[in-house]
């Protein structure tokens, strides 16, 4: 493979990445400034260091002395000029060393593994177990005035920790295909560490040099202030004189303190700027540049001028879909959610209602809006998610309505969702170990949940708990109070929980694919036990992708495709007669019909992305049936007149074709795709 | 727990010998006797080299090391050669002091260092913006330069605490308490820099993690979410990062000790440095080992509290 000659040029992007950024790269300036005025302090500075000016002994800025005068009147900015020379030759000294043996050492330790790797490890632990000011005074001791061996030493302390982080980004590098294929071409390791291996570590190394040069200014100016460090004039010592005259000229700590806090600011900064650069690299230019052509496209669209906006609510829909004395109604939600940048609708007037202890079902591919639509309802939108139109009703009451919140005229807009949360609506996750903290034990999180919700005290909490735990049948409760969750299994922490979620006592759960992630025996277990609860009367809304599941449990269902209901319907009246092409294809699809030994139908092709949505029809482009009529104009949610077996719910539906996808199910099941059923009509 | 233990001395135990041995050694290459540093230049050389002999200095400098061990293991650190006292006591005198500074700078760093963090990060906008800003002048101030503007301030201008000296706890809680401030200040303040930079970070990972999100779907209270599950959760980097900071503030001590004026043992490794006084730097550095390798004990066990995996 030709990839195998070159590794990715990084360092070179992390500069270009890098001189973007104004703090940075006028922090980089600023070094640089300062270190051509200490090279050339003999033509730049006004004075010669020890050159006395008795009157001005002691005085702040003046004409003659732009940043005052110390004691015996010497000039502060020609020594601070001065100065450098010896505090940046350090410095460089004590860097050297640390970039000398650090870098090697790391990167042969990870590149190679085995005894060195060990022996690294262990020589870099005691090196960040020694104060390095501690080291550096012991050498002082050694050797007096002598302040370049205590540098090296500074920079070999360093370097033990600069090893450690080489190390494990070459451990990184090492396994990538690249570095795997030059090996297998015979390359030497001389020549892999330093040409694919060097590039890709460079970045790390400027970060830790930038803080390790930070952390050298500040001990090298500190031995110099305490008169350890070397004889003549150096940052260090001019703030050791600048102490010793506090008392009459407090402005002399100004310059040389501003001086040394600037460059170790300016050497910060630059290590952030280069970590930054890194991470751009790693996550940023690529899908950067393809969200932007796509949103190219999108502007070139004729219809672009008008996106779908949160208007006034499908009035038909709306209507239809509100349900008398339901528990929760759902009505023209809007969600928009910042995508690079542009806040964009993901979900478009989605309305439905779950009556008391029904179990209601919102089905469809990912990415379709439903966990959206569910996340709106508690008010638990992420990444920056907002309801653009639409209200929620619990119980009667309106809990959100978009309306208000638009007009500011409520402060805290969630502040009845919150209310909601746990005592009225509960949530099961579908990810159910990650649902639960990792630092506490399951039984303490259920207990929380209950004095959230109760007034009553700790023992009584504890015993409620245990209840919980006993009714979501896990054996043994009192073990599994004590447990963590990363003690459990995936099936025992969902049953877990379910557990926290019915803690608050809920009239309704919300079980966002309660089962994807576990076994599909445990699947079976858990649907049993939200059946029970279904049963014992509280109201049910799944989201799933899973028609079997949908069929055993739900009683009505929503069909949600690229953010819109395109189906609403009594779960048989769905699978007995879908009257959307999108629903008869994912009936289709489902595996539970599959045929053995013929191919699995699938809709081809893909839900298109949020701000891709066309004009008319959303399913169109995917849809046998697609004529004209349904790309002119968004197609609104309609009653079906067709008979469907069902128990006389509406029927609605959003297909200008409805009648023709009606057709009698039997298996195989229609595909949309290739092979439509419409002359079997 | 008794691997953590087991863990714990089989690094700690060959750290400290490493670092005695290293001050040794490295003590060995002072020019000059300390024979006759001890009895001055115009001593008569028999003297010296009787005392020479009597010190060890003409024994085997491996020979010589194992004495010192067998003599530190029983509590004999030798006597400082610059003052004639014995150093075990002049450590003992001075540990309390250097104590109490790094347990004060501690707390300092840990409660400012939180405190701002955590309102970094659960504030976007400019409180967030100034936490990073007064985090990075933090990091970026020189120790002992802003001991220097808290002198100038607190006690040259406003006169609120004294400029230097140490008042021992025993003599006058107040004055204690009062002497310590500014050194305190110093140091805890320039490492909350720090802390506060990590537990921003912290806090805001772990704001981004499904059980925070469940929490809240439970109905647990924001203030509980924070306080109780999130802290705990982006605590144990914190405690790492206290760890390596005490390492930082011990090489600190050093130089505040120095501004302040105060009798501890950053104080006295410098005077023993100026004095070339070899077993003094030795005896200091073993101790300020001994003191590292606690705090990572510490450390250890704090994260073993924190992390209910770690303690399986």
């Amino acid at each position: 493979m030709s990839a195998a000659g070159t590794a990715p040029g990084g360092a070179r992007r992390v500069a270009g990445s890098f001189v973007r950024k104004p703090l940075s790269t006028a922090a980089l300036a600023y070094i640089v400034v300062v270190a051509l005025c200490s090279v050339f302090a003999g033509i730049l500075a006004p004075y010669a260091p020890d050159a006395e000016d008795l009157p001005a002994a002691l005085t702040g800025p003046s004409w003659a002395h732009p940043l005052g005068a110390g004691a015996l009147g010497r000039d502060v900015l020609s020594r601070l000029m001065y100065g450098g020379r010896v505090s940046l030759l350090s410095v460089l000294i004590s860097l050297g060393v640390y970039l000398a043996v650090g870098v090697p050492a790391g990167m042969i330790a990870g590149y190679r593994g085995g005894r060195i790797d060990r022996l690294v490890l262990r020589v870099s632990e005691i090196g960040y177990c020694v104060p390095a000011a501690i080291l550096v005074l012991v050498v002082v001791t050694v050797m007096p005035a002598d302040e370049s061996a205590a540098m090296v030493v500074l920079g070999l302390s360093g370097a033990s920790a600069l090893a450690r982080v080489v190390r494990s980004a070459t451990v990184g590098v090492r396994g990538e295909l690249y570095v795997r294929a030059a090996v297998a071409n015979g390359i030497g390791d001389a020549v892999i560490l330093r040409r694919h291996i060097l590039p890709r570590v460079i970045g790390t190394v400027i970060v830790q040099a930038s803080l390790f040069g930070a952390a050298a200014v500040g001990l090298e100016v500190g031995l110099g202030f305490l008169g350890l460090g070397a004889t003549g004039v150096s940052w260090g010592t001019l703030i050791g004189e600048a102490s010793k005259n506090i008392g009459n000229q407090p402005w002399l700590l100004v310059p040389s303190g501003v001086l040394v806090a600037l460059y170790t600011l300016s050497l910060g900064l630059i290590g952030d700027g280069v970590r930054d650069s890194i991470a751009e690299l790693a996550t940023g230019p690529v899908p950067r540049n393809r969200r932007q052509g796509e949103r190219a496209d999108a502007s070139d669209r004729p219809d672009a001028e008008a996106p779908p906006k949160a208007t006034q609510p499908d009035t038909e829909a709306a209507r239809s879909s509100r349900i008398t004395g339901a528990l929760l109604t759902v009505e023209g939600l809007h969600v928009a959610f910042p995508i690079d940048g542009v806040e964009t609708e993901v979900v478009t007037d989605v309305a439905f209602a779950v009556r008391r202890g029904e179990a209601l079902g919102i089905v469809g591919e990912s990415g379709c809006g439903k966990s959206v639509a569910a996340a709106a309802i508690v008010g638990l939108l992420r990444g920056g998610g907002r309801v653009t139109a639409g209200r929620v009703l619990f119980d009667g009451d309106v809990v959100f309505d978009a309306a208000d919140d638009r007009a500011g005229r409520s402060r805290k807009p969630d502040h009845k969702q919150r209310a909601l949360r746990g005592g009225r609506i509960g949530l099961i996750a579908q990810d159910p170990i990650s649902g639960l903290d990792p630092s506490f034990t399951i039984g303490s999180q259920i207990a929380d949940v209950v004095r959230a919700h109760r007034d009553v005290g700790r023992r009584a909490a504890r015993e409620r708990a245990l209840e919980l735990i006993a009714m979501v049948q896990l054996p043994d409760p009192a073990r599994i109070y004590r447990s963590y969750p990363h003690q459990l299994s995936g099936g025992m922490a969902q049953r877990a929980g379910i557990a926290a979620a019915l803690a608050g006592d809920p009239d309704l759960i919300i079980a966002d694919e309660p089962t994807t992630a576990l076994d599909v025996t445990v699947q079976a277990e858990i649907l049993d036990l939200l059946r029970g609860l279904r049963d014992s009367g509280t109201a049910v809304l799944l989201i799933t992708h899973d028609w079997g599941v949908l069929a055993d449990f739900c009683d009505r269902a929503v069909v949600m495709y690229a953010g819109q209901v395109v189906e609403t319907a009594s779960v048989r009246g769905l699978l007995g007669r879908p009257q959307h092409p999108y629903t008869a294809g994912l009936l289709a699809s489902n595996p539970h019909n599959a045929v053995p030994g013929e191919p699995l139908p699938a809709i081809e092709g893909a839900v298109p992305a949020p701000g891709d949505w066309p004009r008319g029809c959303r399913f169109a482009d995917r849809c046998a049936l697609v004529t004209d009529e349904c790309r002119t104009r968004p197609v609104p949610l309609r009653t079906s007149k067709a008979a469907v077996p069902g128990d006389g719910a509406p029927y609605l539906t959003r297909c200008v074709h409805a009648d023709q996808v009606a057709a009698p199910l039997t298996s195989p099941l229609p595909t949309i795709e290739g092979r439509p059923r419409v002359d079997a009509v | 727990m008794r691997s953590l233990i087991s863990r714990w001395l089989a690094t700690s135990v060959p750290l400290v010998f490493g670092v005695s041995m290293l001050t040794f050694f490295l003590g060995s290459l002072v020019p000059g006797d300390a024979a006759r540093a001890i009895l001055g230049l115009n001593a008569d050389p028999d003297a010296v080299a009787t005392l020479h002999h009597q010190l060890g200095l003409d024994r085997p400098l491996w020979d010589q090391y194992w004495s010192w061990l067998i003599r530190a293991l029983h509590g004999d650190l030798g006597t400082s050669v610059a003052s004639g006292s014995e150093i075990w006591s002049d450590l003992g005198a001075r540990l309390p002091v250097t104590l109490w500074l790094i347990g004060g700078s501690v707390l300092v760093a840990a409660i400012v260092g939180v405190t701002l963090g955590v309102t970094a990060a659960l504030r976007a906008g400019f409180v967030g913006r100034l936490v990073d800003v007064v985090a990075l002048l933090g990091a970026s101030v020189p120790v002992f330069w802003f001991a220097l503007l808290l002198v100038t301030v607190f006690a040259v201008e406003l006169r609120v605490f004294p400029a230097i000296g140490y008042v021992p706890l025993s003599q006058s809680p107040g004055q204690w308490a009062s002497s310590l401030a500014l050194p305190v200040l110093t140091l805890g303040l320039t490492s909350s820099a720090a802390i506060a930079k990590q537990t921003r970070d912290g806090v805001r990972t772990q704001m981004q993690r499904d059980y925070v999100l469940m929490l809240r779907a439970r109905g647990v209270p924001e203030r509980t979410i924070v306080f109780k599950h999130v802290l705990r959760n982006a605590g144990a980097p914190v405690v790492t990062l206290l760890g390596l900071l005490v390492v930082g503030m011990l090489g600190g001590t050093v130089l505040v000790e120095q501004v302040f004026v105060l009798p501890g043992l950053g104080g006295l490794a410098v005077d023993a440095t100026r004095a070339h006084d070899i077993p003094e730097v030795q005896g200091v550095t073993v101790l300020f080992t001994m003191i590292i390798v606690t705090v990572n004990l510490a450390v250890e066990l704090i994260h073993r509290g924190l992390d209910p995996k770690a303690r399986a």
